[in-house]
C-alpha cells in the first residue's frame, strides 16, 4: 500500500519525473458511487463553462444589474473561505501554542485549506467578466490601494503561497527529497505566522467588502462590525469543517490513517468541539451586542426578522449548546450534528449578507440558476478528486517516511508522550 | 488623543512604511474645482432630447421608445442607455427627472475598484477605463445609486455608465445632454458656481422650490445637483444615502490593516517563542542524557 515511503536513490530530475508520472495513474477502484456521480457533474460543469466563456456571464447565470454578485461569490468564495478557516486556527494551535494533541490532523487541514483556496480563487476567475485583466493588481498596472478587494485579492494570493509552504514538506517526503524537505520545514513557522496574519485580515476583509453596500443590505445584517463578525465566525466555521471532513476522511481513508491519528481522533474532535462552543458563544454575544446597538427591535416581527432569528438561534445558539452537551458527554454523534448545524449557520449567514438580505426588498430578487449550482457542485467534486489523489499518495493522514521522522525539526514530532515524561537528567 | 485618532496615527505611520499609498483614500480635490451639472427639474419638460443626444454622442443605440409615454414607469439606466428621464405625478403636476451617474465627489465605485478602472478625474467626471477593468463588479455593489451597468451577454463585457462626456470635455465641449437641452434645465459648470446658481434660484423664488439642493451633501456631495419643487423622496431619489462619503465606510477597516500587519506577527512570534522554551529545555536534557550514556 505505502509505496511512497522513499525512493532509495532519486536518480536526479528524470528519476523524480518518472516517479511522478507513475503516481499520476489512478489507484483503487474506479467504479465507486462517488465517481459515478461526480464524473458526469464535472463534465456537465465543464460544458457549462465553455458556454459561459463563449457567450458571456448572462448565458448561464441569473446575475443582473441589480444583483451583480450571486452564488459563485456568495457561496463559493465568501462561504468557502470561511470554511477554509480551519487551517489558520489549527496552525495557530499547533505551531504557535504548540499543542501536540492536534498535530496529527494539521497536515490534512492545511491541505484542505490550500485546495479550498485554489478552487475558490478559481471560482472567482469564472465570475470575473474580464479575467485576463486579473493580473493587473498584481503586476502593478494600477494599485487600487483604497479598495478592500485589493487587499483581499493580494491576501488570497499570499495566503495560498504560505499554505503551500506549510504543506510542502509532505510533497518533499513524497518525492523523497531529503534536503529540500529540511529547507521547507525550516520555513514552516514563518509561513504559519504570515498565514495567520493574512487570514485575520482577509477573513474580516471579506466582510468589509460589504461595508460600502450600506442601505442595500437589510439592517439586521448590516453593521460596521461585519468584519469582526466574519472573523470570529470563521474560527468555528473552519473548525466545524475540520470535524466534518475529519469524520468523513476517517471512514473513507481508514487504510491511510496513522496509528497515532486513529488513537487520538476522538480526543481531537472533542477538543475542537470545546473551542467551537467557546467561539460560538463569543460570536453570539457579539451578535446580540450588535443587534442591541443597532436598535432594530421593531424589525424582529417581520419575515426578515424571523429569518434572522432562525439563523442566530437555530444555527448558532442551538449548535453551541449541542457542542457543549457533546463535550460533557463525550458524545461523538452529537459533535458531528453540532458541526453540521454550525456549517449550515455559516452558509445562512454568508448567503444572507451577500445574496438573500442584499436588496431584500427588490421586486425581482436574484435566485441562482440551476447552471450556477451545477458549476458550484462541479468545483466541489473536482476539489475532492484532487484531495483524494493527494491523500492517497502523500503522507497526509499517514505518518511521514522513516527518514523524515528521525529528526524533530519543528515539523513532525514523533517522540511519544510517555517517553517525554521519563526524560529527566537523573534517569541515567 | 482618543482611540480613533490613535489608531489612525498608528495606521498612518505603519502604513506609510508598509504599503505606501494604501492609506491615501480617494480624494478628489484636485487643483481645480470639479465640474458638475445642475438639473432644475422645474424646467424639464420631459422631451427626452438628452437621452437621444447621449446615445448619439457615445455610439449607443438610440432609444426606440422616444415617442412613448413614460408616465408611471420608473426606468433605470442600462448598459445601453446611460441616462433616462422619468415622469412623476405629484399633486396633479407632472415632474420629470433625468437620471445618470451622480459623479460623486468621493465615489464609492472608484474607491472600491482594485485596479483604478473606475476613476475620479481631477476635473470631476468619474470615468471607466477599459484596459484595467477585470469585471469583478464590486463597483456595482458599492455604488449607492446603482449606476454602473455590466454587459452580461458579452464575452468582452464592459461597465457602462455616464462619463459626463469626459471625451467631449477634453476637447473643450460641454456634455451632450446639456448642450442639447432645449429648456436649459441642465447647466454645466464648476460645482461651486452651480451651487451658487442653485441657491440664487431658491432665494429668488422661495415658493417654487423645496429648500434643498440634492447632491450638495448627499453621499458626501455629488457632481450632479438637483433642484425640485416637491420633496425629493417623491421623485424617486434615494434619501437614505447619508452625507458621509462612501469610502469612509471602509476607511477604518483599511486603517487597521497595517496595524494588524505590524503587530500580529510580532505577537505570534513572541507567543511561539514563549511556548518553545520547554521543548528546547527537554532537548538539551536529552542531549545530556545521550552524552552521559555514551561515556
Amino acid at each position: 500500500m505505502n509505496n511512497n515511503t522513499n525512493i532509495s536513490s532519486p536518480g536526479g530530475f528524470r528519476g523524480v519525473l518518472r516517479f511522478v508520472l507513475s503516481e499520476l495513474k489512478p489507484k483503487g477502484k474506479m467504479l465507486t458511487l462517488f465517481n459515478v456521480i461526480s464524473l458526469p457533474v464535472m463534465i456537465l460543469g465543464a460544458a457549462l463553462l465553455v458556454v459561459r466563456f463563449t457567450r458571456g456571464l448572462g448565458s448561464i447565470t441569473n446575475l443582473s444589474q441589480d444583483f451583480p454578485w450571486g452564488l459563485w461569490i456568495g457561496f463559493d468564495v465568501v462561504t468557502g473561505v470561511a470554511f477554509a478557516g480551519g487551517a489558520y486556527v489549527l496552525t495557530f494551535m499547533v505551531y504557535i501554542l504548540r499543542s501536540e494533541k492536534y498535530h496529527p490532523i494539521v497536515r490534512v487541514t492545511i491541505l484542505n485549506g490550500l485546495l479550498a483556496y485554489i478552487f475558490y480563487a478559481g471560482a472567482l476567475l469564472l465570475d470575473l467578466g474580464r479575467p485576463w485583466n486579473v493580473i493587473n493588481p498584481i503586476i502593478g498596472k494600477s494599485f487600487g490601494v483604497s479598495s478592500v478587494l485589493f487587499l483581499v485579492a493580494w491576501h488570497f494570493l499570499l495566503y495560498m503561497l504560505s499554505e503551500l509552504i506549510e504543506f510542502s514538506p509532505a510533497i518533499a517526503e513524497w518525492l523523497g527529497m531529503k534536503r529540500l524537505r529540511k529547507i521547507l520545514s525550516a520555513m514552516t513557522l514563518g509561513a504559519v505566522i504570515f498565514g495567520i496574519t493574512l487570514s485575520t485580515l482577509h477573513q474580516s476583509g471579506l466582510g468589509a467588502l460589504y461595508l460600502m453596500a450600506k442601505g442595500k443590505i437589510h439592517p439586521l445584517w448590516y453593521s460596521e462590525f461585519i468584519p469582526i463578525l466574519f472573523f470570529v465566525s470563521s474560527i468555528f466555521a473552519g473548525l466545524s469543517m475540520v470535524i466534518v471532513e475529519g469524520s468523513i476522511s476517517h471512514k473513507v481513508f481508514s487504510d491511510r490513517l496513522s496509528v497515532r491519528l486513529k488513537r487520538s481522533h476522538d480526543d481531537i474532535l472533542i477538543g475542537l468541539s470545546r473551542i467551537c462552543a467557546g467561539t460560538m458563544f463569543v460570536y453570539l454575544f457579539l451578535k446580540i451586542l450588535v443587534f442591541i446597538h443597532g436598535q432594530h427591535w421593531s424589525l424582529i416581527d417581520t419575515p426578515m426578522g424571523y429569518w434572522f432569528l432562525l439563523e442566530v438561534i437555530g444555527f448558532v445558539l442551538v449548535p453551541c449548546i449541542v457542542f457543549l452537551y457533546a463535550v460533557r458527554k463525550r458524545n461523538l454523534p452529537a459533535v458531528r450534528i453540532a458541526a453540521v448545524m454550525a456549517l449550515i449557520g455559516i452558509i445562512l449567514n454568508r448567503l444572507n449578507v451577500s445574496v438573500i438580505a442584499f436588496k431584500w426588498n427588490a421586486p425581482l430578487h436574484y435566485v441562482p440558476s440551476w447552471m450556477e449550482i451545477e458549476v458550484t457542485l462541479a468545483i466541489i467534486c473536482a476539489e475532492i478528486w484532487v484531495f483524494r489523489w493527494i491523500v492517497n499518495r502523500m503522507p497526509v493522514l499517514n505518518d511521514p517516511p522513516a527518514w523524515a521522522r528521525s529528526r524533530t525539526n519543528g515539523e513532525i514530532k514523533n517522540v511519544p508522550r510517555q517517553k517525554k515524561e521519563v526524560l529527566q537528567p537523573w534517569d541515567t | 488623543m482618543d482611540r480613533r485618532s490613535f489608531i489612525k496615527t498608528l495606521g498612518a505611520t505603519g502604513g506609510t512604511a508598509l504599503v505606501g499609498k494604501r492609506l491615501r483614500a480617494e480624494n478628489s480635490s484636485g487643483a481645480d474645482e470639479p465640474v458638475g451639472v445642475l438639473v432644475d427639474t422645474t424646467r424639464c419638460i420631459g422631451c427626452r432630447t438628452c437621452e437621444e443626444a447621449c446615445a448619439e454622442a457615445h455610439g449607443l443605440p438610440v432609444p426606440e421608445d422616444l415617442d412613448e409615454d413614460i408616465e408611471g414607469v420608473v426606468r433605470t439606466t442600462s448598459e445601453k442607455q446611460w441616462t433616462v428621464v422619468n415622469a412623476f405625478t405629484v399633486d396633479d403636476e407632472e415632474i420629470y427627472v433625468k437620471r445618470q451617474c451622480m459623479h460623486c465627489n468621493q465615489p464609492a465605485c472608484a474607491s472600491a475598484c482594485l485596479v483604478k478602472a473606475m476613476y475620479k478625474t481631477e476635473e470631476g467626471p468619474v470615468i471607466w477605463r477599459e484596459d484595467r477593468c477585470m469585471g469583478c463588479r464590486y463597483c456595482m455593489i458599492s455604488c449607492p445609486f446603482d449606476v454602473p451597468k455590466f454587459e452580461y451577454n458579452s464575452t468582452v463585457p464592459r461597465i457602462q455608465k455616464c462619463t459626463m462626456c469626459w471625451e467631449r470635455q477634453q476637447k473643450g465641449e460641454i456634455p451632450a445632454c446639456v448642450e442639447n437641452c432645449p429648456e436649459e434645465a441642465l447647466t454645466f459648470g464648476k460645482r461651486r458656481d452651480l451651487l451658487e446658481i442653485a441657491r440664487r434660484r431658491i432665494y429668488n423664488e422661495p415658493d417654487k422650490y423645496v429648500h434643498h439642493i440634492y447632491g450638495e451633501h448627499e453621499a458626501g456631495g455629488t457632481g450632479y445637483l438637483y433642484l425640485a419643487s416637491v420633496p425629493f423622496e417623491k421623485l424617486g431619489f434615494k434619501t437614505d444615502v447619508g452625507t458621509t462619503p462612501y469610502p469612509e465606510l471602509t476607511k477604518e477597516f483599511l486603517y487597521s490593516v497595517p496595524v494588524v500587519l505590524l503587530l500580529w506577527p510580532a505577537f505570534l512570534l513572541a507567543l511561539s517563542n514563549a511556548t518553545k522554551r520547554e521543548d528546547d529545555h527537554e532537548r538539551k536534557i536529552r542531549e545530556i542524557i545521550n552524552e552521559v550514556g555514551n561515556e
